[in-house]
This record gives C-alpha cells, sequence and structure tokens, in this order.
C-alpha cells in the first residue's frame, strides 16, 4: 500500500523530533540556562531564534524543552497504555464483579474533566516529575481501558480464545498470548492519539506553571516565561508554542494514517 | 409512568449519584494523597507546636469521615468554608468569579453553535470537494492545538500584526454589558476556535450517515437542490445527535475556559482555581473543582436527556 503524502511528511517530522530530544546534549548550540545574549533579542546568526526573557538562546532551550516535553508525555503515556490495556483487558477476560468494579470506577474518572482532576491532585501532591507522569499516565489510562477493553470483549467470544481456556491456559497466557496479538493493530493507533494528548497536557499544565519546574524547563513552561513579550511585539513565546503545534499535527497525521488502515475505533480527544 | 419521564428521571438520579461519588473522591481521595494541609501552609521551617495548633484550628485532628459529612453539609447549606490563605469566606469569592466564567462561555457557545452547524452543513454539502477539505484541514489543524497555544497566536495576530484589540480581558463589576462584550472579544474568538472543529465535525458526520438512507435518494430523485435536501431532509433527522454534540462541547468550554481565562487574566473562576492550585489552599481547590465537575456532569446529562427526549422510538412506545 503505497503511504499517503500527509503521512510521509507526518514521520519525517515526529522522526526528526525524536532525534533532536534524544540528541539534545550535542545538537543544542548554547548550554540551557545561561544567559549569553541580551534580552529579547530578535532572530539573528548568532541566535536563529532570538533570546528570551533574561538573554538565553531560545534554539537551545528549545531543544533542550524538546526532550523533557518529549520524555514525560512519552512514559506517560506508555503507563496509561500498560495500565489501561492490562486492566481492559483483565475485565473483558474476567467479566463479573472485576468488570463491572473496574468500568464503574471508569465512569467516575472519566466523569469529571482530566485537568480538573488534575489540579486538584496537584494542589496536594509535590510537584515533580514522577508525581506529573503518574498522575497523568493513570488519568489518560481510563480512555485506554475502554477502547482495550471494548477490543477485547469481541476477542473473548472467538473459538481460539475457547480452546485455549479448554487447554487450561492460565489467565496471564490468555490474556498476553491470545489476546494482545490480536487487538494490537487498534491499539497502536490509539497510542499515537494518546501520545499526543499527553504532550498537550504536560504542556498546559506547564503553562499553568503547575508542570515542570525550573531550572528544567519545557515548551509549556517557555511560552508562560516569555509570555509577557508578546505585548510588547516579541515574538519569543510563539516559538515553544509552535513547536508544541508542529509536534501535535505530525503525530496527527502518523496515527491518522494508521488509523485509516486498521480500523475506525478512535478515542475521542475529551476532556 | 410514561416510560420516556422514567428514563429521564432514572438519568438524572443517574447523574445527582455520580455527582456525590465525585464528591467523595475529591474530599477523601485528596486526604489519603500523601501531603499535610498545615505543613504545606505553615512551609518546611515550621515548628511542631505551631503544626499541632493549627492543626487544631483547621479542625484536622477530627476523623477524615467526619470532616467529610461536616463539610458536604455546610456545602448543601451554601456554606464552603474560608480559603487557608487569606481567610475569606469560599462561596462569595466564588460568587462574582462564577458570574464572569458563564459569561465568557456562554459568549462563546452563542457564537459557535451556530457557526459550527452551518460549516458542517456545508462540509456535507460539498463532501469530498474542496470546500470540505478545507474546512477539515483547518479544523484538523485546530483540533490539535491546546488552547493556550491558539490563544498567543491568536493574540499575536490580532493585537501585534493587526492592532485591533487589547491582550488583557478586564472586566469589573458596574461596567456595562457592550463594554464587557468587547472586553472578552479576544478570550471568545479563542473558544470558539477550540471548540469548533469538534462540533463541526460530528454534525458533518451526522448529515453524512443521514444522507444513507432511501429516503433522501427520493428527495434527490424528485429533483430538489442538494441544499434543500440537506435542509428539509438530513437536518431534522440529524438534529438529535447533534443536539448531543453540541451540549457535549459546551462541557468541553469548562476546562477549555480555565486556561483561557489564565492567558487574558480574566478574573473568573477558572483563573481563581488555577491560583489557589498553586498556593496549596485545598478548600478552595475543592470547592472550585466540585463546582466545575458539576456544571460538566449537569450538560452531560442535559445531552442525554435531550437525546431521550428526541428520539422518536422512545416517545411513541408500541
Amino acid at each position: 500500500m503505497k503511504m499517503p503524502l500527509s503521512a510521509v511528511i507526518g514521520l519525517f517530522m515526529t522522526g526528526a523530533f525524536l532525534f533532536i530530544a534524544l540528541f539534545a546534549q550535542w545538537i543544542a548550540p548554547y548550554p540551557i540556562d545561561s544567559a549569553v545574549g541580551k534580552v529579547w533579542e530578535g532572530p539573528s546568526a548568532q541566535f536563529w531564534l532570538g533570546t528570551d526573557t533574561i538573554g538565553r538562546d531560545i534554539l537551545s532551550r528549545l531543544i533542550y524543552g524538546a526532550q523533557v516535553t518529549i520524555f514525560v508525555a512519552l512514559v506517560s503515556s506508555l503507563l496509561s497504555f500498560g495500565m489501561g490495556a492490562f486492566f481492559g483487558f483483565l475485565a473483558a477476560t474476567r467479566g463479573g464483579w472485576i468488570d463491572t468494579g473496574l468500568s464503574r470506577l471508569v465512569d467516575l474518572m472519566m466523569a469529571v474533566p482530566s485537568l480538573i482532576v488534575a489540579l486538584v491532585v496537584l494542589s496536594v501532591l509535590p510537584l515533580n516529575l514522577i508525581v506529573l507522569i503518574l498522575v497523568m499516565g493513570v488519568l489518560d489510562s481510563t480512555r485506554v481501558f475502554r477502547l482495550s477493553r471494548a477490543v477485547a470483549v469481541d476477542i473473548t467470544v472467538m473459538d481460539y480464545v475457547e480452546a485455549a481456556r479448554l487447554r487450561g491456559e492460565r489467565q496471564s497466557w490468555i490474556i498476553f498470548r491470545e489476546i494482545l496479538p490480536n487487538a494490537l493493530s487498534p491499539l497502536v493507533a490509539e497510542f499515537g492519539l494518546r501520545f499526543i494528548f499527553a504532550v498537550l497536557f504536560i504542556s498546559t499544565l506547564s503553562f499553568l506553571g503547575l508542570g515542570i519546574q525550573p531550572p528544567e524547563t519545557d515548551w509549556g513552561g517557555m511560552v508562560r516565561e516569555n509570555k509577557d513579550g508578546l505585548i510588547y511585539g516579541k515574538a519569543a513565546a510563539l516559538m515553544p508554542a509552535a513547536a508544541i503545534a508542529v509536534l501535535a499535527i505530525s503525530v496527527n497525521l502518523v496515527a491518522d494514517w494508521v488509523l485509516s488502515r486498521t480500523s475506525s475505533l478512535k478515542g475521542g480527544r475529551g476532556g | 409512568m410514561h416510560p420516556i419521564v422514567k428514563l429521564v428521571v432514572q438519568r438524572i438520579a443517574l447523574g445527582l449519584i455520580l455527582l456525590w461519588a465525585v464528591s467523595v473522591v475529591i474530599f477523601l481521595g485528596v486526604e489519603m494523597l500523601p501531603g499535610d494541609t498545615a505543613q504545606a501552609i505553615l512551609g518546611q521551617s515550621a515548628t511542631p507546636v505551631a503544626l499541632a495548633n493549627l492543626r487544631e484550628a483547621l479542625g484536622l485532628n477530627e476523623p477524615a469521615l467526619t470532616r467529610y459529612f461536616n463539610w458536604l453539609f455546610a456545602a448543601l447549606q451554601g456554606d464552603l468554608g474560608v480559603a487557608l490563605t487569606n481567610g475569606q469566606d469560599i462561596a462569595k469569592s466564588i460568587g462574582s468569579r462564577f458570574g464572569n466564567t458563564l459569561f465568557l462561555a456562554g459568549c462563546a457557545g452563542v457564537i459557535a453553535v451556530p457557526l459550527a452547524i452551518g460549516l458542517g452543513l456545508i462540509a456535507a454539502r460539498y463532501n469530498g470537494r474542496w470546500p470540505d477539505k478545507l474546512i477539515s484541514g483547518v479544523t484538523l489543524a485546530t483540533i490539535s492545538l491546546p488552547e493556550f497555544v491558539a490563544a498567543y497566536f491568536v493574540i499575536f495576530v490580532l493585537t501585534q500584526v493587526f492592532p485591533i484589540f487589547q491582550p488583557v480581558s478586564m472586566v469589573f463589576p458596574g461596567m456595562s454589558f457592550w463594554d464587557k462584550l468587547q472586553a472578552v472579544a479576544l478570550p471568545v474568538i479563542v473558544l470558539v476556535m477550540v471548540v469548533l472543529a469538534h462540533m463541526m465535525r460530528m454534525t458533518r458526520a451526522a448529515i453524512l450517515n443521514v444522507m444513507q438512507s432511501a429516503y433522501i435518494e427520493t428527495a434527490v430523485l424528485k429533483g430538489l437542490t442538494p441544499m434543500q435536501v440537506i435542509w428539509r431532509h438530513a437536518l431534522p433527522n440529524a438534529i438529535a445527535p447533534i443536539i448531543t454534540v453540541v451540549v457535549i462541547n459546551l462541557a468541553y468550554l469548562v476546562v477549555g475556559v480555565v486556561v483561557v481565562e489564565v492567558v487574558f487574566s480574566y478574573n473568573a473562576l477558572g483563573q481563581y482555581l488555577v491560583d489557589h492550585v498553586a498556593k496549596r489552599d485545598l478548600p478552595v481547590v475543592q470547592a472550585v473543582g466540585i463546582i466545575f465537575a458539576a456544571v460538566y456532569i449537569g450538560l452531560n446529562i442535559l445531552a442525554d436527556v435531550i437525546g431521550i427526549v428526541t428520539n422518536p422510538r422512545l416517545r411513541n412506545p408500541k
């Protein structure tokens, strides 16, 4: 099957972002936290994207920020996937009170927008990387739970699962060897969407000042640092904003393509 | 009892139970997390005596269940307690801010809903051709932007490139309605952008779904123009799913409003919430969190009820 142009562009851009995030230390022209220029300089040969509110090189901070943003989003979406898929499959294979209990719990968690829940929880917990990843992962796993449960319910009634049960295979065999391989393709497509959601979520939290704390930085935090410049016509805040937008759109293009190839199961954006 | 009334009553009762469960989670669940309110207020360097005194004063030594029920009954009577940081009455602080939030979200809804349905109709009319592709492409781009990113692009374009608006939205009591409208213009534009895409896509999908029916083919064959077919035959049959989507997106607006208020320093509920999360003022966060949850759950119930009431199969039972 021929890849559409949009998917090629999306894959290329996503790959480029991953490369930058992986090798940030070697690519960035200046250190992350040293004021190398004057405040809010425009783009020049020395500072390609200009300097920020206290004279740090924006390009370098963008590159280091890519590392934090992509790392946090990736780990939390992996966590949400692991948890959501495991409990979803468990609910589908065991049925009964485990299924009812887990499903009602997820209904309860999804009854309130994730951002509101996150804000309530983060008002108590310490703000560090591990807490952020856990909170985002757990909140987002509800959506994966619903999808993987729906997919797995269809699979558990298949003859080969029945056969495995009659052979006397254990629960973990049925989940990992029978259901998982057959549920993989819709889940992979969903992963792209969850990853974007995690990028937007961590950026929003950091923008609100409740995400990544200085001296570490991410794109949402950079928008926050430089937002006051906009009033004086300094476009510094737009650079990280554009980075978020381009990353989200690139991954979206890839996810759309995978989705159109596999199935019509698509998780909503949701609160 | 008419089955439709029964369904509606059931749905509302379910929503109220859900809201109660959410209040339990927001209160007791948060209590269980590691963290100490007294420590949070006084900081790490607090002396043990000061901590004990503050715990006593805040009633933190009582069992959590007792405190939950005290809080719940007070909240039901409109008493949400006082803020830890400045000792002000929370219900009073929320009152005026809630009005501001509703004003902002309401303006956005009034503009976004007709616009989304109109664009959805056009996209469905020219399905697969350039107007459809243009509308779908642009909305796909806005769907993948977080609210604050969209907001800063709008600010930059409309205050710097074309200086039409002020970048800050101040509303204060005593402003005339017209002045208020002007003050919220920018945040409203941003909110419309954020919710438009989803509503428009679902409208388009709902119409295209109906377009498969046999009676649409009849309408086409008897010589109606495409717009007449959509307007007279497709839209009335797609109206129930469209209304449901519209209401769900209005609920989504509740979340969007939090971030947008912070961007524009708009003095309303979302800004109040975020400020007090940063200050770790738990009573305020819990109260505002419950209000947002209640609005969200309420709108979702409304969507379901409209879905039930507009469904002709349920309205005329066999």
